[in-house]
């Protein structure tokens, strides 16, 4: 190396390095499945979550059993038809609704006994009864609180008319922040976006490298006078704008085509993406030093990148809720912060204090990484 | 760069004590046991030895990819292990499967390399040109690397490692999967680079055909080093020693057999009609019939002593050192029914279309029952197509197709169970034993109980697996592999047995071995249907046709192919001469 003069050296790098970026973006451009991942792969994630999946009971399918109807049960029940939430079926006997339950045909029971209008004329206590199917227990939950919901304001209209308190003490109130319409799609688009740069970043960047191993083109890259650091540069750079690229695309469907708020500045969505891609581009890159094939590369990307950006990182599933050991999981997954970013950037705005400290555990983590990678990387086989 | 005069005393690679070994699950494999040699500046030097012989190990080490586990490499004067950087700078290597970006067009490969090389813009023009020129690649710039032939990939993988002409060139088997006309383009283009550049070349090959053509031979075997020096050197000792021998045709193989386990034989082959002995003591022709009590009717005439026949030599004294056996063994099969001349194979006009590319484009031939049949072709020729036709692996678009008397396009599954196939790479389930392979496989074909019992201990014991029993089918040798592989293939008694490049890669013992085996099965009446791009392999057979772009030019015996085709002028051609003529004739 000594026999060059720096700036010769200087020039000679930079001439290795625009031609491996040039290379890969050949190669991006010829190979179907990174266009997929990039950019096929988004929109097809975000149509089914802004389409199909969602966490919100609408047009539930729920028997409805009357013992003995009377003009309080029908008041009762036509809170059911009003409702969008319910798709009230009728049925004779409970017996009938419960098979109907185990054939799956409806979410849940309300079954009013009897007695149901003598004992409340008497000033008795009138309990319903509620069954719901808790196989899926988000949906159970949901629609339990329906139920209830109903039920409230059946007995708060009722209390009205007679002019007198029933057995509820309080009026319940509800009133959602942020979400106003309650749509799960509104949190759970932003969040998607996370999954998407994970996928560009930790996949298809450990997939890339790992194909190279396998072909034994790398063999012949690293018997050249190119150094380590300009390899791995020739790698983030091209997979880091294809990723800029794959989430500039996620914000745009989000916005114009879902039409999920976007209260925060773009400017500091553009520089936390940034920061969140060169974590999941780390990631990619040290799973590929111990991933000798692309099949296995893919496998634990899925593992330890994927999978955590979609259940550890709070898009779908509350961080809050889960059990200790978990929550304590949630702080190595980048997405973690990521999401949270996104969700207060799209829903409430520039909120500094919670986009400052989750930009600073990306920062913190993708100098890690790096730092491993400096490690890891040489110029061997194994 | 003082440091660099130091050890170049007319050496380009100064190995001392080198050791190399890995890991495979708990087992250690020792790739290379404390090698010490040079390998001379500005020669063309081959690195020879079958596959495990330690080759591409030796070559990493050199290029720096590697670091020894004790000893160490100089390489143009520069530690390979400290000094890597200086190394990869200096040197230029061809990894076995090209290092070439199959996605990138020809140009785009020769892009990067330049860029990686730092060539300057304005030079690489005329350096392309120059190199498009002698690779004949000039009219394929902008194709997709990935489109063109092996031979093609070849020649652009070398030309991306001579864009700026390095001091030492290194090339990991560069000629595998070449046809033999792209292959000695690859030589001619390598001995103009010595010539014009100076440089040093060092190259590895499992063809020992092809080691002939280098200035200096290193024979490797497991790790070791067996000798060095010029090819002439190792062969030369054994004039006087090597014969052809031309028996009646019938009694060839049973000859062959019978000399081949003689102690005083280092090898003894069938080439053709004629077989080719090679005796340990020198003696004159006439000698050798007393000595080997051969019939009068047996023609014996002088031949020259080639590489191969050292390389034997020393592998078989290498053996018996280690307290190896070097007999060749064969194997039991029932006698498969039928007569002498029965056709067991017809192919008429068959025919197979992929869109509207012609894989296989007409072809008709039909081979006798107890026949050695054999395929040959560069790759892309249709030899595989065609294969698996015959196995009922792959409908034919057209054309008659009879096996084992069954009209293959209808009953493919009656004609299934009277044929074996052994897959190129020997397809076995790497993760299980030899033993649940063979249990696997004999289950596959229907075999149960104390039938599958008594075949399985058949297998372990004719192909001499006892002892790997329980070995994981990934550690074992490639020797051991290929004999697992007929086994497996075996174990059913077919009257019909599929080779598809049966012997790529295994050392020249085991593939004598394996063609031991093979002619033991061709006795017993077995037809036996081989392809292969090994051309002395070819001369094996008893009858052979040569295929290209899903033609037949041309059929018959090696003998008689060798007879119509050969270059003007030569007046004992060789299997490769003949192909050779053949593909140029046909090209022309």
């Amino acid at each position: 190396m000594g026999s060059y003069s720096s700036s010769t050296e200087k020039k000679l790098a930079r001439m290795r390095l625009r031609g491996l970026i040039k290379k890969e973006i050949h190669q991006i451009l010829r190979d179907p499945s990174s266009i997929g991942i990039a950019f096929f792969l988004p929109v097809v994630l975000l149509l089914i979550f802004g389409y199909g999946v969602s966490l919100d009971a609408e047009h539930v399918p729920i028997g409805i059993v009357i013992e003995q109807p009377g003009p309080e049960t029908n008041a009762f029940v036509a809170g059911f038809m009003e409702s969008e939430y319910f798709n009230p079926v009728f049925f004779q006997s409970v017996q009938q609704a419960e098979s109907a339950l185990l054939q799956r045909k409806i979410m849940g029971i309300v079954w009013t006994r009897s007695d149901f209008t003598r004992r409340l004329l008497g000033g008795a206590e009138a309990p319903i009864g509620v069954i719901v199917d808790g196989v899926d227990a988000n949906q159970a939950r949901i629609v339990q609180g329906y139920i209830t919901g109903v039920w409230m304001k059946w007995i708060a209209s009722y209390a009205k008319a007679k002019g007198k308190l029933l057995s509820v003490p309080v009026n319940i109130k509800h009133r959602i922040w942020f979400n106003s319409a309650v749509r799960s799609r509104n949190f759970l688009v932003p969040g998607l976006i996370a999954v998407i740069m994970t996928l560009i970043g930790g996949m298809l960047t450990s997939m890339v490298i790992a194909r190279e191993w396998e072909r034994g083109t790398m063999e012949a890259l690293l018997v050249t006078p190119v150094r380590i650091r300009e390899i791995i540069l020739g790698k983030v750079i091209p997979y880091f704008f294809l990723g800029m690229g794959g989430m500039a695309l996620s914000v745009f469907i989000s916005i114009v085509i879902f039409h999920v708020p976007f209260r925060g500045s773009y400017l500091a969505l553009g520089l936390a993406s940034a920061l969140f891609m060169l974590t999941a581009i780390a990631l990619g890159l040290i799973i590929s030093t111990a991933a000798g094939s692309q099949f296995v590369a893919g496998q634990i990307a899925i593992v330890i990148t994927f999978l955590p950006a979609f259940m550890l990182s709070g898009f779908v599933f509350d961080i809050n809720s889960m059990p200790l050991p978990i929550q304590i999981i949630t702080y190595i997954v980048a997405a973690r912060y990521f999401v949270s970013i996104l969700q207060s950037l799209f829903l409430a705005g520039n909120i500094w204090p919670i986009y400052i400290v989750n930009c600073c555990y990306l920062a913190i983590m993708a100098a890690l990484f790096f730092m491993i990678i400096k490690k890891k990387s040489h110029k061997r086989l194994i | 760069m003082s440091r660099a005069r130091d050890n170049d005393e007319g050496y380009c690679i100064v190995a001392q004590n080198l050791r190399k070994s890995f890991f495979s699950g708990n087992k250690e494999i020792v790739a290379l046991h404390d090698c010490t040699f040079k390998v001379k500046s500005g020669v063309v030097t081959g690195l020879i030895g079958p596959d495990g012989a330690g080759k591409t190990t030796f070559m990493r080490l050199c290029a720096g990819l590697l670091v020894p586990d004790s000893g160490s490499v100089q390489v143009l004067g520069f530690d390979a292990t400290e000094h890597f950087l200086d190394v990869q700078t200096n040197i230029r290597y061809m990894p076995q499967r090209f290092g070439l970006y199959e996605d990138l067009t020809v140009r785009e490969n020769l892009e990067l390399y330049s860029d990686l090389l730092g060539i300057e813009p304005e030079k690489r023009e005329d350096r392309y040109r120059i190199l498009m020129d002698m690779t004949g690649l000039a009219p394929f710039m902008g194709r997709l690397a990935g489109r063109l032939s092996g031979g093609m990939k070849q020649k652009l993988g070398l030309a991306c490692t001579l864009l700026k002409p390095p001091r030492l060139l290194i090339l990991d088997e560069p000629t595998v999967g070449v046809d033999p006309v792209s292959r000695r383009e690859l030589w001619e283009i390598v001995y103009s680079q010595v010539e014009q550049e100076g440089m040093s070349v060092l190259l590895s090959t499992a063809y020992l055909d092809e080691a002939e053509r280098c200035q200096e031979v290193i024979l490797m075997h497991e790790g070791h080093v067996m000798g060095q020096g010029v090819p002439d050197r190792f062969s030369k000792p054994l004039s006087g020693h090597c014969f052809m021998l031309k028996p009646a045709p019938q009694k060839k193989r049973a000859l062959q057999r019978s000399l081949a386990n003689r102690d005083e034989v280092i090898d003894a082959i069938i080439l053709g009609e004629r077989i080719r002995l090679v005796t340990t003591e020198a003696m004159e022709p006439e000698a050798v019939r007393e000595f080997f009590g051969l019939e009068q009717t047996v023609e014996i005439t002088e031949s020259e002593p080639r590489l191969e026949d050292a390389f034997i030599w020393l592998l078989k004294e290498r053996l018996k050192k280690l307290g190896r056996s070097v007999k060749f063994k064969t194997i039991t099969h029932r006698k498969v029914a039928g007569k002498g001349d029965e056709e067991v194979i017809v192919v008429k006009n068959l025919k197979r279309r992929f869109g509207d590319f012609y894989a296989v484009a007409g072809i008709s031939f039909s081979v006798r029952r107890g026949e050695v049949f054999g395929l040959l072709g560069a790759n892309g020729a249709g030899k595989t197509t065609t294969f698996r036709m015959l196995c009922g692996l792959l409908p034919a678009s057209e054309g008659q197709l009879y096996v084992a008397g069954k009209n293959l396009r209808k009953a493919r599954a009656k004609a299934r169970e009277r044929i074996g196939y052994m897959a190129q790479k020997f397809s076995l389930y790497v993760d299980l034993t030899v033993l649940q392979n063979l249990r696997f496989f004999s289950s596959a074909y229907g075999l149960f109980g104390k039938k599958q019992e008594e075949r399985i201990n058949w297998a372990l014991e004719a192909f001499d697996l006892k002892d790997e029993a329980n070995s994981i089918s990934r550690d074992l040798p490639l020797g051991y592999k290929q004999r697992l592989a007929l086994a497996a293939a075996l174990m059913h008694e077919p009257d019909i047995l599929f080779l598809d490049e049966p012997t790529s890669g295994v050392d020249p013992l085991a593939r004598r071995q394996f063609w031991a085996h093979i002619n033991s099965l061709a006795d017993a009446g077995v037809t036996i249907m081989v392809t292969t791009h090994f051309m002395e392999e070819a001369e094996y057979c008893d009858r052979i046709v040569i295929m290209k772009r899903g033609r037949i030019l041309a059929q018959g015996t090696p003998e008689e192919l060798k007879k119509r085709f050969h270059p003007p002028g030569i007046t004992n051609p060789t299997m490769e001469d003949t192909f050779i003529t053949l593909i140029e004739m046909e090209g022309a």
